[in-house]
């Protein structure tokens, strides 16, 4: 199946069949995920089966690119060629949020204060809110959801903070572990990493339950808990996913791959760590404490 | 072989252009930007003229060097090709004479956008609120405070949508309810919208502006002729976002205050809810309220579009339970189209054109529903 | 550079059979494929054009019911932007990047692969929503919250659909950058490159920067429609003018993916004609790049009249009006590039000058629009509607349509008939004129867009659009005739193909190229 070329300094790939396959998964998981939203049960079960497929191929196709690492088909040059996608996949990520975010800072510095009369806002509160005087952090003029408490900064958050910035350190102690050569400390922090990054999520699925549990804080609490949710939502998202992509290395690190000058795929995957660090303290500071 | 294309298509364009001026004979202003009736307008008519202008002569300057060097410096005349390809000099030039030119235009835009959103020490405040497909217009204060009316496509054009257009006056262009404005004053308008946006727009007052539900915008003008201005909502607004019209009447002071007393005395002489309204009476009263107001979407056949809007003929609503029927009317059906009523129609209005959607087509349920009914679910409190 | 990819022949020659085009990793047969799958949309999307402008030919309603026209207005600009336009880039992207840098192939061929793979899958979604409940989507393609959120049953898949669109992009985006950066032949210096190369690589920053945020921005729609969230409803503190704001961060820099691409077709295909080398390279690149920065600050010029604070408008006004300069620069090189050159007026040399001259037209009417006070005119009404299918219609496809007539020979190794293009030429840049032109005049007198019946005094104008638009919709299925004649058959082309033409995929390849473009790399002067 390795059709590649080993030698000669240029790698091309034949031809592969994973891309159609996950292709056929994404469409599957739309299609059903969309019939499901429009009020098809067996909607649910269709996007399922398109989430397992995609899953498959992505088990396939990394397996593929793992192989043909080991085997060492690879040069430098595709090195960098992956080390620039990554890199820009990272990028766009950043985008994604950046939407979120630009969302947050415009409710709360622009649409929330129009709302409540102040700037250009004055005709808006006269003619349509008039009874409207309450700031961020606000549910809206018409009171969606009900009135609700928010999640002090200063608590869970805080210890999540620290649970991802000490995260962070020990990623790069298991870089450094394999950059020494020490295979025992690479596994070691890496284990750390993981357990740190998957208790980051059991301890914001606990306060997501007290939330609508106890605060009243939901999806439906107006501006708040959209912002809220939509961004401390897709972060646990990317957590969860790099989580699980730390353990796949971990696993491949007990296995005993990576060596200390080629571990392309232990700093891609560091690299996406640490960009979830950077976007947890963004929400940290706008979304929890100020 | 290109003397002949280039001939042929001499030809033609010759024919196009006779073709599209004799097409346009007699319809010289469809080709340029109305100069309008107000203070705003002329200044934007006068701006965008300049601007035109401009790039006219740029254009003029720009294609005749292209124009002359594809006729002198070509193969066929035996031009042989320089080899020159930098000019810091130039680039420089050409990077700051646009940048003038833009300078040039950016200032007259500056003064004339600071003097358009500049509404203080206006003379009077109406309210216009968009709904799907219909406009209404309520005065804040002067002669005509508290009138309040809703205007939507007038019957005549709504009928010749799917007969003959050319028949009718003002097609697509007329209402049934004119807003009534005075020359001379400034007035000022709050804008906003019930569903989704929409934008007010004729093009003589040289304004547009969009309604967005939930926020108010605004924007003023000062008529200068009395006439009567026509316009149309600018923001796609869904299935019927072509066929919501606003006309606008200026007329001299005292005319105006004179529609104000009438139109005050209408809203209360005819709108006595204690009147006793016969079933006939509700009956072709609702015709006319359904058939300006519900219309856009449950058609005229009562048999709506389906899957987009339902149907009112055979509806399970519309024949069942009057409450319920009374509560889809009035409160509409939140995240849907259907809007509700209770602010845009009187009690009378209501009963009217329930008691029409009741009995209308195949709807024989002989039921009327009487303004008193409506009044009692309101809770007494009058509109 | 030393050992070549291909030793043995067989191993590294295009596979058999159908699944060939499914499994390829080749940067070549993924370009064709790309380049096919943009003619169909191009057909589809053109087709519900003629939807359109049939409705439009006469007042009153004959064909359709309001609802439809709408959903074809949404539907047509969706296919041609994210069907036809964007693909048809892509798929020259990669057809000539790899050749033009002295590379074997794209540096990321599997991705590659899935980059295109997508977009049939994505498409389909979209386009089976003309058979739901409620139709297709009808909002407009800007799908404007509240009003989109009325749509029926389309409304998850048009958001997904476009979840898939933007990862496809992102993915072709990335390739791109990774290609350009990685994979150059030693001596292919930054400031060497093709301006086709340059502008593809600042397009494809644009695109990683902007196609996220839109998924973000359908994102917040979906949740507000499914989920409870107000990002876009005043009752609950959000604003539906906030999504406007979000969309057209992404819109704005949109329009220009759709033109930077068509600005290096056109600087490759001048001096070719002119036989003369392109006047102001450097100054080219630069113009590209503060075109690219402008058009991430400019967006709000969409939005004029929402109602923006006052010192909001003026930046915005101010920002899209430098555009001209930069934009001036490029136009006024390719001018002088033609100075002084020895000219021949080949089918690509007619389709890149009317793209000078009509591009250039839909600029000043796109500068006019930047004046704030005058947009409150324009703005919404078929002025701008103009404006748009002179930079798109008239520019990005031109580019396209001169491209594809340019390097057909090389990928083909088929001259295309000469006649049939020069009259495919004149055939559509008569009738696109015709078409398009009087539309300025329209939205002047106050015919607002998006609208399926008008009144009677745009009767006349819109018929003569209408009957340009039936003529320049059959010029392109003649032109897909010539294309098929080409790809079958046709005097073989020379190595060089047009005889000023430079690069190394005239100077350096043979026609048609070899399915691996550069097993060694080429020595670069
Ligand atoms: C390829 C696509 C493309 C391109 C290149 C452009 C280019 C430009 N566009 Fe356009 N635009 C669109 C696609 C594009 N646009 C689309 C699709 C819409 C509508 C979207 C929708 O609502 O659906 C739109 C709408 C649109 C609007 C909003 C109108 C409205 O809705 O009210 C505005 C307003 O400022 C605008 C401005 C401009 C400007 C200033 C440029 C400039 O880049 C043009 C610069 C070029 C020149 C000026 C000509 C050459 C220059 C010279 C020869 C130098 C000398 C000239 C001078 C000094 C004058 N465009
Ligand atoms: C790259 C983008 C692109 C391209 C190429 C085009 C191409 C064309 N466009 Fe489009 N258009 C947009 C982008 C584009 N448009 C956008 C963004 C909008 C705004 C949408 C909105 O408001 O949301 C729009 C809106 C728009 C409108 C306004 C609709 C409205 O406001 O209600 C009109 C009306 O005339 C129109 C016409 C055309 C025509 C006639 C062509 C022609 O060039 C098409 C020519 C091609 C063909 C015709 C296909 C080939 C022929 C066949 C398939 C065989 C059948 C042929 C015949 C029967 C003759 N377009
Ligand atoms: C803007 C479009 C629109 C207009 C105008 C409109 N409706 Fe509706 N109407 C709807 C829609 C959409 C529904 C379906 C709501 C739903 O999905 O629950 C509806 C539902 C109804 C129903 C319930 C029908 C059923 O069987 O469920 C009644 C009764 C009704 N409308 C009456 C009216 C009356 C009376 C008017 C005019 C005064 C009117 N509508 C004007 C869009 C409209
Ligand atoms: Cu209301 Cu368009
Ligand atoms: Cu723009």
């Amino acid at each position: 199946m390795a059709h590649i070329h080993p030698s000669g300094d240029y790698y091309v790939p034949h031809g592969t069949k994973w891309p159609i396959i996950g292709s056929i998964g994404l469409a599957t998981a739309a299609a059903g995920f969309s019939s499901y939203l429009n009020g098809s049960n067996a909607g649910f079960t269709v996007m399922f089966g398109g989430l397992l497929i995609i899953t498959y191929m992505m088990y396939r196709w990394f397996g593929q690119v793992i192989q043909e690492s080991e085997d060492g088909y690879y040069n430098d040059q595709v090195d960098v060629s992956f080390r620039m996608g990554m890199g820009w996949f990272i990028f766009s990520e950043v985008m994604f949020f950046a939407a979120f975010f630009g969302a947050l800072f415009y409710a709360r510095a622009l649409s929330l204060p129009w709302l409540l009369g102040e700037g250009d806002g004055l005709l808006t509160n006269i003619h349509l809110w008039p009874l409207f005087d309450e700031g961020w952090p606000s549910n809206g003029p018409a009171d969606f959801g009900g009135d609700f408490q928010t999640i002090p900064a200063w608590g869970l958050p805080a210890l999540n903070t620290l649970i991802l910035l000490a995260s962070g350190v020990t990623v790069t102690l298991a870089h450094w572990a394999l950059k020494g050569d020490s295979r025992q400390g690479l596994i070691l922090w890496l284990a750390a990493t993981v357990i740190l990054g998957y208790v980051f999520v059991y301890l914001q699925a606990t306060e997501y339950t007290h939330a609508y549990n106890e605060l009243n804080l939901t999806m439906e609490s107006g501006i708040y808990g959209s912002t809220f949710f939509m961004l401390t939502g897709f972060h646990g998202f990317h957590v969860t996913m790099g989580a699980t992509m730390l353990l796949v290395i971990l696993v491949r690190a007990i296995k005993g791959h990576f060596t200390r000058e080629k571990h392309f795929a232990f700093e891609g995957v560091a690299w996406y760590w640490h960009f979830v660090d950077v976007v947890w303290l963004g929400l940290f500071i706008f979304v929890y404490w100020i | 072989m290109l003397r002949k294309i280039s001939k042929l298509v001499a030809a033609a364009t010759a024919t196009v252009v006779t073709g599209m001026q004799s097409a346009s004979a007699g319809y010289m202003d469809t080709l340029n930007m109305t100069k309008g009736v107000t203070p705003i307008s002329e200044r934007v008519y006068d701006l965008h003229m300049l601007i035109l202008w401009i790039c006219i002569i740029i254009g003029i300057v720009v294609f005749g060097a292209m124009f002359y060097s594809m006729v002198k410096h070509r193969k066929s005349k035996g031009a042989v090709a320089a080899t020159f390809h930098e000019s810091t000099k130039l680039e420089i030039v050409w990077t700051i004479v646009p940048f003038l030119i833009l300078v040039g235009m950016a200032i007259p835009a500056t003064s004339t956008l600071i003097f358009m959103t500049d509404t203080t020490e206006s003379d009077m405040t109406v309210k216009i609120t968009g709904h799907q497909w219909k406009w209404e217009y309520e005065y804040l204060d002067g002669a005509a405070e508290g009138v309040r009316f809703i205007s939507s496509l007038s019957a005549d054009s709504r009928k010749a949508i799917y007969a003959d257009p050319a028949s009718v006056d003002n097609y697509l262009l007329d209402v049934d309810n004119e807003v009534v404005l005075p020359v001379g004053k400034k007035i000022h308008f709050v804008l906003t919208a019930s569903d989704v946006i929409h934008a007010w727009w004729v093009p003589e007052l040289g304004q547009k502006q969009d309604a967005i539900p939930g926020f108010a915008n605004e924007l003023w003008t000062e008529i200068r002729e009395p006439g009567v201005y026509r316009g149309q909502c600018a923001e796609l607004c869904g299935r019927d976002h072509g066929f919501m019209p606003i006309v606008v009447r200026a007329v001299p002071e005292e005319e105006f205050a004179i529609w104000a007393a009438d139109r005050k005395n209408v809203g209360k002489a005819a709108e006595t809810v204690d009147k006793v309204w016969t079933v006939d009476d509700l009956y072709a009263r609702g015709e006319e309220v359904y058939n300006t107001a519900c219309i856009g979407c449950h058609q005229l056949n009562g048999m709506g579009l389906p899957s987009v809007f339902p149907a009112i003929n055979g509806s399970a609503i519309a024949t069942g339970p009057v409450g319920a029927h009374m509560d889809v009317v009035m409160n509409g059906r939140p995240g849907t189209a259907m809007a509700a009523y209770k602010d845009q129609l009187n009690d009378v209005d209501i009963a009217a054109v329930m008691t029409y959607q009741r009995n209308a087509w195949d709807n024989k349920t002989g039921d009327h529903v009487l303004p008193a009914d409506v009044k009692a679910v309101r809770g007494g409190t009058p509109e | 550079m030393s050992e070549a990819v291909a030793h043995d022949d067989h191993a590294h020659g295009p596979e058999k059979g159908l699944m060939r085009w499914v499994y390829t990793t080749n940067h070549k047969d993924i370009g064709t494929l790309y380049l096919l799958f943009s003619l169909t949309m191009f057909m589809l999307g053109g087709a519900m054009a003629m939807v359109i402008r049939a409705e439009l030919f006469q007042p009153g309603m004959q064909l359709i019911d309001p609802h439809f026209f709408n959903q074809m207005t949404t539907m047509h600009a969706l296919i041609m932007v994210f069907g036809a336009v964007m693909p048809a880039f892509v798929g020259l992207a990669n057809w000539l990047i790899p050749m033009m840098i002295g590379a074997p192939d794209m540096a990321l061929p599997r991705m590659n692969n899935w980059s295109f793979w997508i977009l049939p899958f994505a498409f389909t979604l979209m386009v089976v929503t003309l058979f739901m409940e409620g139709g297709a989507p009808a909002a407009g393609w800007t799908m404007y919250a509240p009003l989109v959120l009325q749509t029926g049953d389309a409304f998850p898949f048009l958001i997904f659909s476009i979840h898939l669109l933007g990862i496809s992009s992102v993915m072709g985006a990335i390739n791109i950058i990774a290609t350009i950066m990685n994979m150059r032949a030693p001596g292919m210096t930054l400031m060497k490159m093709p301006l086709f190369v340059w502008t593809w690589f600042i397009t494809a920053y644009l695109l990683i920067a902007v196609m996220p945020v839109f998924a973000g921005a359908v994102t917040m729609l979906l949740t507000d429609k499914f989920f409870g969230t107000s990002f876009f409803s005043a009752a609950g503190g959000g604003d539906p003018v906030l999504y406007q704001h979000i969309f057209w961060f992404f819109g704005h820099p949109e329009v220009y993916i759709m033109i930077l691409p068509a600005f290096g077709i056109v600087s490759a295909i001048i001096p070719t004609f002119a036989r003369k080398p392109l006047f102001g390279y450097s100054s080219m690149v630069y113009a590209t790049a503060s075109i690219a920065f402008l058009s991430f600050i400019v967006w709000a010029h969409h939005m004029f009249t929402v109602g923006m604070p006052l010192a909001g408008q003026l930046f915005f006004m101010y920002a899209t009006m430098m555009i001209a300069v930069p934009t001036g620069v490029k136009v006024f090189n390719w001018v002088s590039t033609m100075w002084k050159g020895s000219m021949t007026f080949e089918t690509p040399m007619l389709f890149a000058l009317a793209f000078v001259i009509l591009f250039t037209i839909g600029g000043f009417s796109g500068l006019m629009l930047a004046i704030t006070p005058a947009d409150f005119q324009y703005h919404d009404t078929y002025f701008v509607v103009a404006h748009f299918h002179y930079v798109l219609v008239t520019g990005a496809v031109y580019s396209i349509i001169a491209a594809a007539y340019y390097w057909m020979p090389k990928w083909t190794g088929h001259m295309y008939n000469e006649t049939a293009g020069k009259i495919h030429f004149w055939w559509s840049t008569i009738s696109v004129n015709v078409l398009f032109f009087p539309q300025h005049f329209l939205g002047l007198a106050g015919m607002p867009r998006r609208i399926p019946d008008y009144s009677v005094q745009f009767a006349d104008w819109n018929m003569v659009s209408s009957i340009g638009g039936f003529a320049f919709g059959l010029a392109q299925v003649y032109f897909c005739w010539i294309v098929y004649k080409t790809i079958k058959g046709g005097e073989k082309a020379t190595d060089r193909v047009w005889e000023g033409a430079t690069g190394l995929e005239f100077e350096n390849l043979p026609s048609p190229a070899p399915y691996h473009s550069f097993t060694m790399a080429p020595e670069i002067k």
